[in-house]
Order: C-alpha cells, then structure tokens, then sequence
C-alpha cells in the first residue's frame, strides 16, 4: 500500500503536519518497499485552493491512502471520488503515524473538516481586507 | 472625472463621506463596495434598473478529454483537478482566464456563464446611483467592480470603495482621476491610512484627506499629512447628533453644521481635483 503523509519535515521522523493543504512535505511511504521520498507541497504556495493543489499532487503520485491532522472539504471530497483513503492523526512523528496505520489503529476520516482552517492567523480567502 | 473615495481602515465613513459628497456636489454616486454596498440605504434611488454579471467558467467535454492533465497543471489559481476518472472544476476559484482552452489540444474545453452578482442603478434627484451587488457565497468582486465601472455616467463619478488595499480597491482605483483618502484620529485609522498613502501613490493621481470623526484635542493625522506632504480636504466633527441621524437613514448634510462642512469640502475638493 501506498501512503503520503502531510509533514513538517522530509524524513521519517519528521512530525506530521496537522494541516493538509498547508503543510510543507508529503513524506511518499510503501508499506513493502519503505520510504519512497519527499515532495515539496505545492498547495503552500498558492494563493487559494491550497487543499485542492496538494491533493492534485497526491492523485498524481497515485498513493491508496493519505495521514494528516485535518483536511477540508475540497481535498476531502477529490480523495473521495479518486477512492483514496484518508486518515486522521494528532501531532506525532511520521514513522509512528504510517505504524499505527499498519496497525489499522488510525481513523479514517469520513467528514471534512471546516474550510480555510490551515490558514491560521491570516485566515480567510484571499487575506480579505 | 471619477474620484475613488477609499480609507484603509474599515468604518471610518467612506459611505458617509461618498454620499453626503455625491448630493452636495452634485455628483454621481458609484458603489463598488460590492460585498456590503450600504450608500442605496441613504440615497434609496428610484427607478432601478438591474443587469446581471456573469463570469465564464469551463465545460469538459468527456468525450474529446483525454485525461492528460494539461488543463489543471496550467491553472493558475487550482480550479481543475485532475483525477483518475475526470477532470473536476472548482467553479468558485476560476478566475475565467481560459488558459485551460488555450492548451488544450483535443478542443475539450468549452466555456458557459454563471452569474456572480448583479448590478443596480437608480436614480435620487438628479444624481445617478449605481452599485455592484455581489452575490453570497461568492468569493471573487473583481469582476462585478468592473463591470459597475467600465461604463460611468458622464459628470463627477464619486466611487465608493471597499475598505483596506486588496485587488477590489486596486481595481476600483484603476478607474480613478482622484482620490479621497477618509480616515478618523485613532491608532488604527493612521496605520491603515499610510496604507492606502502608499497605494495611492502608485496611481500617480492627485488626493486628499478627510478626517471624519475629528477630534480636536487629537492632531495625530494632520501631523502625518504636514509630514507626508498631504493635503486635507476637510474635517467631520465628531458627535452624537451626527451617529443619531446617520443611523436612522438620513444624510448627515440636513444637520446644517455638517452642510456647512461638506460645501467647505466640496470648494477644496475643485482645488485638488479641477472640474467645471
């Protein structure tokens, strides 16, 4: 199985970046062949849909289920439709958060989360006013 | 001759200011406020004639598309996705660029309208109103600003414009001959009014400030203009009476003081801004 993992870091024991569209690595992992590699998120940068650019990359890698903290209604639902699992962890690192998946002890998320959450202080579409 | 009335913070009186200004002067009042436009409260034009704006978005055709993924890498602003099965449009993020067309090479992309807002003009006396309406949910103004203003009434346009410097201000300052820069003695009112200093010096465009709420005992924003070189075109005093009868609908200029204000204004305003 096929798994990317939204991470502060490019390593293993990196911590899990609570935020999907916002975080900065996807950690690539296969359950036979172990750690594939990192990729940069693109949704860091973009000035919106930041969830629907990091789950296009995501889609792209073709992975059968996602690790992050929280994910919004945009990504949520293109994972639906791409039939990719998505699951929820707290702040741990990488490796543990693919062990406890290995160990089906991870919920899979079956509601999106609020929209725009990721943004922190400046959030808001667009930055607003 | 069209005069951006804008002020950084939000609540200082743009709308006030804009259409105490538009009757005294005899002006048209334009409002491109367009995610709160509140001047019709006052003005309560007659005669409205209404016009939808509508926005293109793309269409996929399944039959010609063949899942390359063109059309969502070239997209600037992450409208398209690309999954195993479709192509997926976020109708909200599409900024109608129609980039995805252009590189397309199995004509799979076709455009239809949607409508985002709508816009509105009226008459009050002889002073045309006109105003943006964006509609809720919606989360991109720009396009209903300037579809409000690529077709202005001829005479004074006095343009009412959504608070702070994003692009809704940029776009409606795109049109302006001037500006009116309205600001209150606070804290905030200073830090956001050297914003919008600042973006209105990239207009090269003369403007002037109003100091709205003005207190006397608080000289923080002329000190700022004397340093920036600003002119100020006139102060609003401060008062309850103003609050009482801005509240109940009323223009502020039927207090005979405030009238006396806004002419002072309007005979400053010819100074910096020359119209006939």
């Amino acid at each position: 199985m096929k798994i990317a993992v939204s991470s502060i870091g490019k390593n293993l024991d990196d911590m899990v970046d609570i935020r999907f569209g916002r975080c900065n690595y996807f950690i690539i992992y296969d359950t036979d062949k172990g750690f594939i590699k990192a990729i940069a998120n693109r949704g860091q940068v973009s000035g919106g849909g930041a969830g629907i650019a990091a789950a296009q990359q995501i889609i792209d890698e073709d992975v059968d289920a996602v690790i992050t903290g929280n994910m919004g209604p945009n990504s949520f639902n293109l994972f639906k439709t791409s039939d990719i699992k998505v699951y929820s962890c707290g702040s741990m690192k990488v490796e543990r958060a693919i062990e406890l998946l290995k160990e089906q002890k991870l919920e899979e998320i079956s509601q999106a989360g609020p929209a725009h959450a990721g943004m922190g202080a400046r959030r808001g579409f667009r930055g607003g006013r | 001759m069209n005069i951006a009335i804008l002020s950084g913070k939000g609540g200082t009186g743009k709308t006030t200011i804009s259409t105490n200004l538009a009757v005294m002067a005899g002006g048209n009042y334009i409002d491109c406020d367009v995610e709160e436009p509140n001047g019709f409260i006052f003005l309560n034009p007659s005669d409205l004639k209404k016009e939808e704006v509508k926005v293109d978005y793309p269409v996929i055709n399944d039959n010609n598309c063949t899942l390359c993924g063109d059309c969502a890498k070239v997209c600037q602003f992450n409208a398209l996705v690309r999954t195993k099965k479709n192509i997926i449009l976020f109708d909200k993020l599409c900024h109608s660029c129609h980039a995805c067309k252009i590189v397309c090479k199995y004509e799979a992309i076709s455009f239809k309208k949607r409508e985002i807002g709508i816009i509105e003009e009226g008459k009050y006396n002889n002073i045309i109103c006109k105003r943006g309406i964006l509609n809720i949910g919606e989360p991109m103004a720009v396009p209903v600003i300037k579809d409000v203003l690529k077709d202005l009434p001829n005479g004074i346009n006095f343009i009412d414009c959504a608070p702070g410097t994003s692009c809704n201000v940029v776009n409606s300052l795109s049109y302006a001959d001037g500006a009116i820069l309205v600001t209150e003695p606070s804290a905030f009112g200073l830090h956001d009014l050297n914003m919008a200093v600042n973006l209105v010096r990239n207009f090269h465009i003369p403007f002037g400030v109003i100091i709205n709420k003005y207190n006397p005992k608080d000289n923080r924003i002329q000190k700022y203009c004397q340093k920036e070189n600003i002119k100020i075109l006139g102060t609003i005093n401060y008062s309850r009476k103003v609050a009482e009868t801005y509240s109940s609908g009323k223009m502020i200029i039927e207090i005979e003081e405030y009238k006396k204000a806004f002419k002072e204004i309007v005979k400053n305003l010819k100074e910096v801004f020359p119209w006939n």
